[in-house]
C-alpha cells in the first residue's frame, strides 16, 4: 500500500498533539508494510523517521512555522490560495504546499491519499483530482473545536466542509469528533470511522524523574501540597480560565494546592492576570513552553492532571499523564474520556464540580491511588499497531469504493 | 418430612447520596435523595419499584398463600426500606403485615441499615440488629428466629454470634469452594455452635430465576416451570431441600413482568405442590431436618460476583478508606446523642454506597455488570466522602474536636 501522507508537522518540530499522532501512526503503518511519502511544509532533518520518505514543500525552517500560528485560524483571510500574496503567511505557505503536492503526487502515483486536518485538506483534494486515488481525511480537530466558545473562521470552516464532502472516507479521533462532523458538517455517519489515538510507551524510553527540575514545587509537595497540573497550548479551546476559577474555588475549601500551568499561547497574559484577580497567583506556576525532560517532569510532578478543554477531539496529554502515574480529571468535552473510564469527568464550564473533584482527590489518598492504578490498565490497552490496522482497513474500503 | 423448596426473598432500598459537593459540607446536611437528579431520587425510585415489583409480588404471594396450604415463604426487610416505605408507600407495609398474618411467612432478622458493621464494630452491629428486631416487632408483631447478615456475608464468627444470640438458623451462600463434594440441599450445622442450623443458597437454581430468566441469549431460554421443576428434582437427588434465595425485586424489577416472571412463579408453585411436594420457611426447614454435616467457613463468603467474597464492597482503596473514615466516627457520633446525626451516619453504612465505588468491572471492561446511580465509581466516592466530612463537621459542632485534613497522598513511583 503506497500512501501519500499530507501532514503539517512531526516531532521534534511539533507544537501540539497533531505531529505526535502523525509520527506514531506513520511508524505503525510502515511496520504494517505500508510505503509512505510524508509531505511537510518546512525543511528539517528528521533522523528518527527513516521508516518513510519525507518531502519538504518549502525551504522554510521549522522555526518560521511556529510564528505562522498554525493553530490560529484568525490570520486566515484568503479563501482562494491564489490570493495569498505574502509567501511567509500561513496561506502563503499553504499555497506552496499545494503547488508542491500538485507536482509530486502524479509522480508518486499513490494508492491512497491521507490528509491530516484543514491545513493539508486543499492539497489532499488537488492530489485526488490529479491522481484519481481515494482521499482519506483524518480529523484531529475541527475549526469548531479550535474556536472554543467563540465562532471560528468561516473560511476554515468552508475548507473543511469541502474536503469532508470530497473525502472517500473520514477518520475521526473520537465519537465526539464524529458527532461534530455529522451534526455540524452534515456528513453521513457511515462515512466516518472512529479511531482513537494511543500513547506510545516505548517512545517515552527509560527515564528517572529528576526532583531538582522543579525544586520549589517538590518542596511544597513534601510539605503536603497537592500539585494539580495542566500541560497544553494556552488558547480558548483549552478552557483554562474555567480551570483557574475552579482552582480559586477549591482553595476556599482546602489551601494546600499548587497549580502548574505548563505551556504557552496567546492567552498567557490573560491567565496570569486572572490568577492575580482571583487572589491565587502565589499558588499558580507558569512554566512557559516545555519539552524533553522538563516536559516529562511536569507529568511526574503532577498528582492530578486536568484536561480542561472546551472541545477536545482527543487529548493525547491525558494518556501521557496516565503513563506518568497522575490521577486524571477530564472535561466531558474531551474525546480521550471515551477510552479512559478511570478518571473524574466534568463539564468544562462546571467550575463548582471541578473544584469539588480537586479537593476530593487532595483529601483522599485512596481515591488518588485507585484512579492512578486503574487508568494505567486502560491506556496500556491502546496501541498504535491496532490503529494502523484500522487505517489499513479504511484505505482498502476507500479504494474498493473508488475502483467500483 | 416431604421434600421442600425454601424460598427466601430480600427486600431493600438504600438511601442514595445525592451529588453532594465539598461546598455543601458544613452548609446543608441533606445527603440523601434529590428531586433534581432522577438517578438518586429515592422517592421516585421507590414509587416506581413499588408499582413494578412490590405491589404485584405482594399480591401474588397473598394469592398463593390463600390458594395453597403448602405454600410458605421467608422474607427479610431492611430498615432503610421500612423507613422509606413509611414515608412514601405505607400500603406496602400493610401488604407485608397481611402476609405475615397468615402465619406462613417468616421474617428473617438482619442489620437495620443493611450494613457490613459486623466486620467493623460488633457493638454497632448488635445495636442495629436490636433496632431491627424492635422495629419489626412493633410493625408486624413478630420476633425473628432466623438471621442473615447483609449480602449474606457469612463466616464462622457470624454463626457463633447468631447462635449465642439465640437464633435457630442462619443463611449463607452455598459456594462450591467451601462445600466441596457436599450439596447445598441439606441442613447443616456451623462449626463450634450449639443449637443453630445453617441453610445454604442453591446458587445455580436461584440464579436461573434471579439473573438468567429473561435473558433471550441464554441457551435455556425461555425457562418454563416444567423445566425448572425437572432441574430442582435433578439437583435435589437424595437431598431434603432446595434453597432459593434472591432479591424480592427479582420479581418485576430485575426480571420484567412482560417476560413472564410472575406467571412463571405462580405456575411453578402450583405445579410443585400439585406433584405432592411442599414449601418450607427457613425455620421450618431447619427444625424439620437433621444436620447432615458440620460446616466451617473461616473466610467470609457473600452472595456476590464470581469471587463470592467481600471485594465488591471492600476491594479497592476508595472503599476501604470510605469504610475506615465512616467507622472511625462511631464513638463521637454515638456520644453526641443527636438522633438525626446518628441516623444519617447509619444510613451511610448501607453496603450499597460501597458497592457503587466498585472498580472491578474496569478490568474486564464490562461496564454494565455493576448497577449504580452514578456516572462512575469515583463520583460515588467523592459525594460519599463529602457526606462523611459533613458528619465529621457536625460531630465537631458537638464535641469541638475532629478535623478536615487527611494524610499526604502516597509517594509516586519516580522510575517508570
Amino acid at each position: 500500500m503506497k500512501i501519500l501522507m499530507l501532514g503539517w508537522e512531526l516531532p521534534p518540530h511539533n507544537s501540539g498533539g497533531l505531529g505526535v499522532a502523525c509520527y506514531h501512526m506513520s511508524k505503525a503503518l510502515a511496520i504494517a508494510g505500508a510505503s509512505i511519502d510524508f509531505v511537510l511544509p518546512y525543511s528539517a532533518a528528521h533522523s528518527n523517521a527513516d521508516f518513510m520518505r519525507i518531502h519538504s514543500a518549502t525551504k522554510l525552517s521549522p522555526d518560521l512555522k511556529a510564528h505562522l500560528g498554525s493553530y490560529d485560524s484568525s490570520y486566515v483571510f484568503e479563501r482562494n490560495l491564489d490570493d495569498a500574496m505574502n509567501p511567509n503567511s500561513l496561506r502563503g505557505v499553504q499555497k506552496k504546499y499545494v503547488e508542491f503536492v500538485e507536482k509530486m503526487a502524479p509522480e508518486i502515483r499513490p494508492d491512497v491519499i491521507h490528509a491530516h486536518d484543514w491545513l493539508t485538506m486543499e492539497a489532499g483534494i488537488r492530489a485526488k483530482e490529479l491522481t484519481g486515488a481515494p482521499l482519506v481525511v483524518h480529523v484531529h480537530a475541527t475549526e469548531y473545536d479550535r474556536s472554543g466558545e467563540n465562532y471560528g473562521n468561516p473560511i476554515v470552516h468552508e475548507i473543511e466542509q469541502e474536503a469532508l464532502l470530497m473525502a472517500d472516507r473520514i477518520i475521526a479521533v473520537s465519537q465526539l469528533t464524529k458527532d461534530i462532523i455529522v451534526q455540524q458538517y452534515g456528513i453521513p455517519a457511515e462515512l466516518v470511522e472512529v479511531v482513537h489515538n494511543a500513547a506510545n510507551l516505548d517512545d517515552f524510553g527509560p527515564y528517572t524523574y529528576d526532583k531538582r527540575n522543579y525544586k520549589y514545587l517538590e518542596a511544597l509537595k513534601y510539605e503536603g501540597h497537592t500539585v494539580v497540573a495542566s500541560l497544553t497550548r494556552f488558547t480558548v479551546q483549552k478552557g483554562l480560565t474555567h480551570f483557574l476559577r475552579a482552582a480559586a474555588r477549591a482553595c476556599e475549601k482546602y489551601d494546600k494546592f499548587v497549580f502548574l500551568l505548563a505551556g504557552d499561547g496567546e492567552l498567557r497574559d490573560e491567565l496570569i492576570e486572572l490568577s492575580a484577580d482571583l487572589g491565587i497567583s502565589d499558588k499558580v506556576f507558569f512554566t512557559g513552553f516545555v519539552r524533553g525532560k522538563q516536559w516529562r517532569d511536569v507529568y511526574s510532578l503532577a498528582d492530578v492532571f486536568v484536561l480542561s478543554s472546551v472541545s477536545e477531539p482527543f487529548g493525547l496529554t491525558a494518556l501521557e499523564a496516565a503513563h506518568h502515574d497522575s490521577a486524571l480529571i477530564i472535561s466531558r468535552q474531551s474525546g480521550v474520556g471515551e477510552v479512559l473510564h478511570s478518571s473524574l469527568k466534568y463539564d468544562y464550564w462546571d467550575v463548582e464540580r471541578l473544584a469539588d473533584q480537586m479537593v476530593g482527590i487532595a483529601l483522599s489518598p485512596g481515591l488518588a491511588s485507585d484512579l492512578r492504578n486503574n487508568v494505567r490498565n486502560e491506556y496500556a490497552r491502546l496501541s498504535w499497531n491496532d490503529i494502523a490496522d484500522r487505517c489499513m482497513r479504511v484505505y482498502r474500503h476507500a479504494r474498493s469504493k473508488v475502483l467500483v | 418430612m416431604k421434600k421442600g423448596v425454601v424460598v427466601y426473598l430480600h427486600v431493600h432500598q438504600p438511601y442514595r447520596v445525592r451529588p453532594y459537593s465539598v461546598f455543601d459540607v458544613g452548609q446543608s446536611h441533606d445527603y440523601f435523595g434529590s428531586f433534581d437528579n432522577a438517578d438518586v431520587n429515592d422517592e421516585k425510585i421507590l414509587r416506581k419499584v413499588a408499582d413494578k415489583s412490590y405491589r404485584p409480588m405482594i399480591g401474588l404471594l397473598q394469592t398463593l398463600l390463600d390458594k395453597h396450604e403448602d405454600f410458605s415463604v421467608s422474607l427479610s426487610i431492611t430498615g432503610d426500606f421500612i423507613d422509606q416505605a413509611e414515608r412514601w408507600t405505607p400500603d406496602l407495609l400493610d401488604g407485608f403485615r397481611r402476609l405475615f398474618a397468615t402465619g406462613r411467612v417468616e421474617l428473617v432478622a438482619e442489620t437495620y441499615y443493611h450494613s457490613l458493621a459486623f466486620f467493623f464494630s460488633r457493638q454497632e452491629f448488635e445495636a442495629q440488629v436490636n433496632k431491627h428486631r424492635e422495629r419489626v416487632q412493633q410493625l408486624f408483631g413478630i420476633t425473628p428466629k432466623a438471621f442473615r447478615n447483609t449480602e449474606l456475608a457469612y463466616n464462622d464468627e457470624v454463626a457463633k454470634w447468631a447462635d449465642e444470640a439465640g437464633y435457630g438458623v442462619v443463611l449463607a451462600e452455598g459456594w462450591d469452594k467451601v462445600l466441596g463434594w457436599r450439596s447445598p440441599n441439606y441442613v447443616y450445622q456451623p462449626v463450634d455452635t450449639k443449637n443453630i442450623k445453617l441453610l445454604l443458597k442453591n446458587y445455580k437454581l436461584s440464579d436461573d430465576m434471579a439473573f438468567r430468566f429473561g435473558d433471550s441469549h441464554w441457551s435455556e431460554w425461555p425457562l418454563t416451570s416444567d423445566k425448572y421443576i425437572d432441574w430442582i428434582r435433578a439437583s435435589m437427588g437424595d437431598g431434603d431441600i432446595v434453597n432459593l434465595f434472591m432479591d424480592f425485586e427479582t420479581f418485576g424489577e430485575h426480571q420484567w413482568e412482560d417476560k413472564g416472571i410472575f406467571n412463571f412463579f405462580e405456575h411453578f408453585v402450583a405445579e410443585w405442590i400439585g406433584q405432592g411436594n411442599t414449601f418450607y420457611t427457613v425455620s421450618d426447614a431447619a427444625q424439620g431436618f437433621e444436620s447432615a454435616d458440620v460446616i466451617s467457613m473461616p473466610d467470609t463468603v457473600t452472595w456476590a460476583d464470581t469471587e463470592r467474597d467481600l471485594t465488591a464492597w471492600l476491594g479497592n482503596s476508595m472503599q476501604n478508606e470510605a469504610a475506615r473514615h465512616l467507622y472511625a466516627l462511631e464513638n463521637d457520633v454515638i456520644r453526641s446523642g443527636d438522633q438525626g446525626l446518628m441516623n444519617d451516619w447509619r444510613y451511610l453504612q448501607s453496603s450499597d454506597h460501597l458497592y457503587y465505588m466498585c472498580t472491578k468491572w474496569m478490568n474486564d471492561g464490562d461496564i454494565h455488570s455493576y448497577f449504580s446511580p452514578y456516572s462512575s465509581p469515583y463520583d460515588a466516592f467523592l459525594y460519599y466522602m463529602n457526606a462523611i466530612r459533613d458528619v465529621r463537621w457536625r460531630v465537631m459542632q458537638h464535641h469541638r474536636l475532629g478535623g478536615f485534613y487527611p494524610p499526604k497522598l502516597p509517594e509516586k513511583n519516580s522510575t517508570i
